[in-house]
């Protein structure tokens, strides 16, 4: 497994170029997929490049937090790129692509507005594959050292000598 | 300084497990010269080596052998597997815990008088008073460093204190403060005042909370008189023609069958692993499990009646900087049937972090209702609710013959339901849990359902008749006289308070008692 590539390792231009829009916030090529943006890439070697697009966007979609960017939930899914998941993973966003289509849209990615992607969700919400995600992502998402300050969260203290003098009683509105 | 006993010496105390209970009894038997053999299922860990990441300490301390759920509680579908949350390892659940420690109030120890009868409930008056109990409470208070109780100065308010207690007072409150907690507020005993580092449930790296794991067992071991065995599994309790017990079978930390000989076993796993031994243990004399004559083992599962309410604001309060329940409304613990309920809870500070609070806040919950809840977590307040809940027969840990553990023994199954009682106490709770926060101005309040259990109680009751409960007074079986229980299992009723500070007061009483039949020649 490839980590993600830094923040704008590929121009926006460079990405077009060798690749194939996936929705709206994704673009993939052989063997990667990335946000179309730029700001991030991520190879994948068992599943198409196509349904880990739709996973990132389907994590997105279960836990949406409008100020963390789409990379961290890319880093949340990434684990699903092996061996022995990727039939269950392929399995699970067909039917995703199924029920949306049944919904009359091309696919799951297709869907434009986060309100018809989260209607097919509902629609599929007791499903063993909804429930995979939904419960790895708890963790795979929010235990993320690198999204903690996105929610002010800080983490370990003790290095630093606790609280004791770093504001445990420094509330000031009441 | 570890002293190395004899498997065949059958003089020594076998204690199994050492935790609150276990620890504590392991090291006052030590000082009074009783030679004791304690195994422990878990490794040692100390200060050094716990973790200020919430999930990293879980993988680290946690019991995380196979367990099984049924029963209508919530966390038989969240948790399925994860009935409870307590620690394996040397000092057992003191690692994790808060340090909140406090007494029954006196007409707890006798609720069944006290509340009279409740439908469904199986309550029985303990057959202890707090008179009895009140010089045990002083030694565990003088050994926990209890703040608040001798001239032991209150802990400091953080951040989520001073917004719970603002709320407290707007709402009338008036037995508010920073709780009794067995965390210095002063150094105290060798150990470190608190720097309000915020991991209290991680293992308090500056050992400034009490832990049996730093304080009880390498104090007991200086003494030369006990042998800690870490990594080792007791499997079951053997007992001779006449019926006494005469040791104990473990498996080792190579997974080694071994057998540790006995004057007397004490048995102290927590109440799941404690009532599931002794079931374990059955035998063509014993058929339904050890000291199970009354048929109780295992039954009368109490967890308290908990809950969590979060307050968001729309201001930082930053609640997990500091202690994580130095904090308490003590109002509502009364016992007052007028509110629709018998017995009573109090409400304390709680702080959990961004990985646990989106674990806990709405297990299974997902969309923009849970996102933009944690989305505020910056400007989060929390409190738990710890209540007296009925203990009912059909709560209960029992075998389950059909999953087995690493050793291939049955798994405990673990049912539960609320009592009618029970829901009432909490629906209380939660309203007043959200007025303390709306009273501050809180924007948006949450209701949070209770977390695997962390509070395990009952399954081996104390009662005055042997046809009523597991053990006597003494947490010696009625059943068998050298067995003996010394963890939360004993518990007859769970009281409104929070059971350590109970638990250590009972095990110093227990170890008194133990050390004394010995020298009178009666064990
Ligand atoms: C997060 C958290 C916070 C808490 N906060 C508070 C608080 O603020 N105040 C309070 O009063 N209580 C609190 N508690 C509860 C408190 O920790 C427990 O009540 C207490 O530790 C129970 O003591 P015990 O002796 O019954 O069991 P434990 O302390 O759990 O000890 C049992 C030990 O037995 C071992 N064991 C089990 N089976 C076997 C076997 N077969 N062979 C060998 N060893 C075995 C286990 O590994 C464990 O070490 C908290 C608990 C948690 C999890
Ligand atoms: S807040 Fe205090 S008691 Fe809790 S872990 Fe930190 S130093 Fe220890």
């Amino acid at each position: 497994m490839t980590a993600l590539k830094a923040r704008g390792t590929m121009t926006r231009r460079e990405l077009l170029s060798r690749s194939a829009a996936a929705g709206a916030a994704f673009v993939v090529g052989t063997g990667w997929v990335a946000g179309s943006n730029a700001a991030w890439a991520m190879e994948v070697a068992h599943l198409k490049p196509e349904t880990m697009a739709t996973l990132i966007q389907m994590a997105r979609d279960i836990y949406p937090h409008d100020h963390v960017p789409t990379e961290f939930y890319a880093v949340a899914v990434k684990g699903y790129d092996a061996e022995d998941k990727a039939a269950a993973v392929e399995a699970g966003i067909a039917a995703l692509d199924a029920a949306a289509q049944g919904k009359g849209h091309a696919g799951y990615l297709a869907m434009g507005w986060e309100r018809d992607r989260v209607d097919v969700l509902r629609g599929m919400e007791d499903s063993a594959f909804f429930q995979t995600i939904r419960g790895g992502l708890v963790t795979g998402l929010y235990n993320q050292k690198a999204v903690w300050p996105l929610f002010g969260y800080e983490g370990e203290s003790f290095s630093q000598g606790g609280y004791i003098d770093r504001g445990f009683n420094d509330i000031n509105w009441l | 300084m570890a002293a190395p006993f004899e498997l065949t010496d059958d003089s020594v105390v076998v204690i199994i497990g050492t935790g609150a209970g276990g620890g504590v009894l392991a090291n006052e038997l030590a000082q009074r010269g009783v030679s004791v053999v304690a195994l422990e299922a878990g490794g040692r860990y100390f200060p050094e080596d716990y973790i200020n990441d919430e999930w990293e300490s879980f993988g680290q301390l946690a019991w995380l052998d196979t367990r099984t759920t049924s029963g209508d509680w919530r966390v038989a579908k969240d948790f399925s597997g994860l009935p409870a949350w307590i620690v394996k390892a040397v000092g057992g659940t003191t690692i994790h815990w808060a340090g909140a420690s406090l007494r029954f109030q006196d007409h707890e120890w006798k609720a069944a008088t006290t509340y009279g009868p409740v439908q469904g409930a199986n309550l029985l008056d303990w057959p202890i008073d707090a008179a009895e109990m009140a010089p045990w409470y002083d030694l565990a208070e003088t050994k926990l460093g209890v703040t608040r109780t001798g001239d032991r100065a209150g802990l400091p308010g953080n951040n989520n204190y001073l917004v719970f207690e603002k709320g407290a007072k707007a709402l009338g409150y008036t037995e508010v403060h920073t709780g009794r907690m067995a965390i210095n507020s002063a150094d105290y005993d060798d150990r470190l005042a608190c720097q309000q580092t915020g991991f209290c449930f991680q293992g308090c790296k500056w050992g400034a909370k009490w832990s049996a794991a730093y304080t009880d067992i390498p104090r007991g071991e200086a003494t030369g008189n006990l042998e800690v065995r870490e990594r080792c599994h007791a499997a079951s309790v053997l007992h001779n023609d006449a019926g006494k017990v005469t040791g104990v079978e473990y498996f080792d930390a190579e997974g080694n069958l071994q057998f540790q000989a006995a004057r007397a076993v004490c048995v102290a796993g927590n109440s799941f692993e404690s009532p599931r031994l002794l079931l374990n243990s059955a035998s063509s004399m014993f058929p339904d499990g050890l000291a199970n004559s009354s048929g109780q083992v295992g039954r009368n599962y109490m967890r308290h009646m908990t809950g969590s309410v979060y307050g968001v604001f729309d201001k930082p309060v930053r609640m997990w900087r500091g202690t994580t329940m130095a904090g308490i409304i003590q109002d509502e613990a009364r016992h007052d049937p007028s509110r629709g309920f018998v017995g009573g809870y109090e409400l304390e500070t709680l702080a959990l972090g961004l990985p646990f609070m989106a674990a806990f806040l709405d297990p299974g919950g997902w969309g923009r209702e849970f996102t933009t809840a944690l989305d505020m977590y910056e400007n989060m307040a929390g409190m738990w609710i710890v209540g007296e809940d009925m203990p009912q027969e059909t709560n209960r840990v029992t075998l389950n013959h059909d999953v087995k553990d690493q050793y291939g023994l049955p798994v405990p199954n673990v049912h539960f339901s609320d009592h009618p009682n029970d829901v009432a106490m909490r629906n209380h709770a939660y309203a007043r849990g959200k007025a303390v926060y709306e009273a501050v101005g809180a924007t948006r309040t949450f209701p949070t359902p209770p977390y695997p259990s962390t509070h395990n109680l009952g399954t081996n009751r104390m009662s005055e008749n042997p046809r009523d409960g597991v053990v006597n007074k003494w947490g010696q079986t009625h059943d068998i006289a050298n067995l003996f229980v010394s963890d939360g299992s004993v518990f007859t009723t769970g009281a409104a308070e929070n059971p350590t500070l109970t638990i250590v007061a009972l095990a110093i009483r227990q170890a008194d008692h133990i050390a004394g039949e010995i020298s009178r020649g009666n064990l």
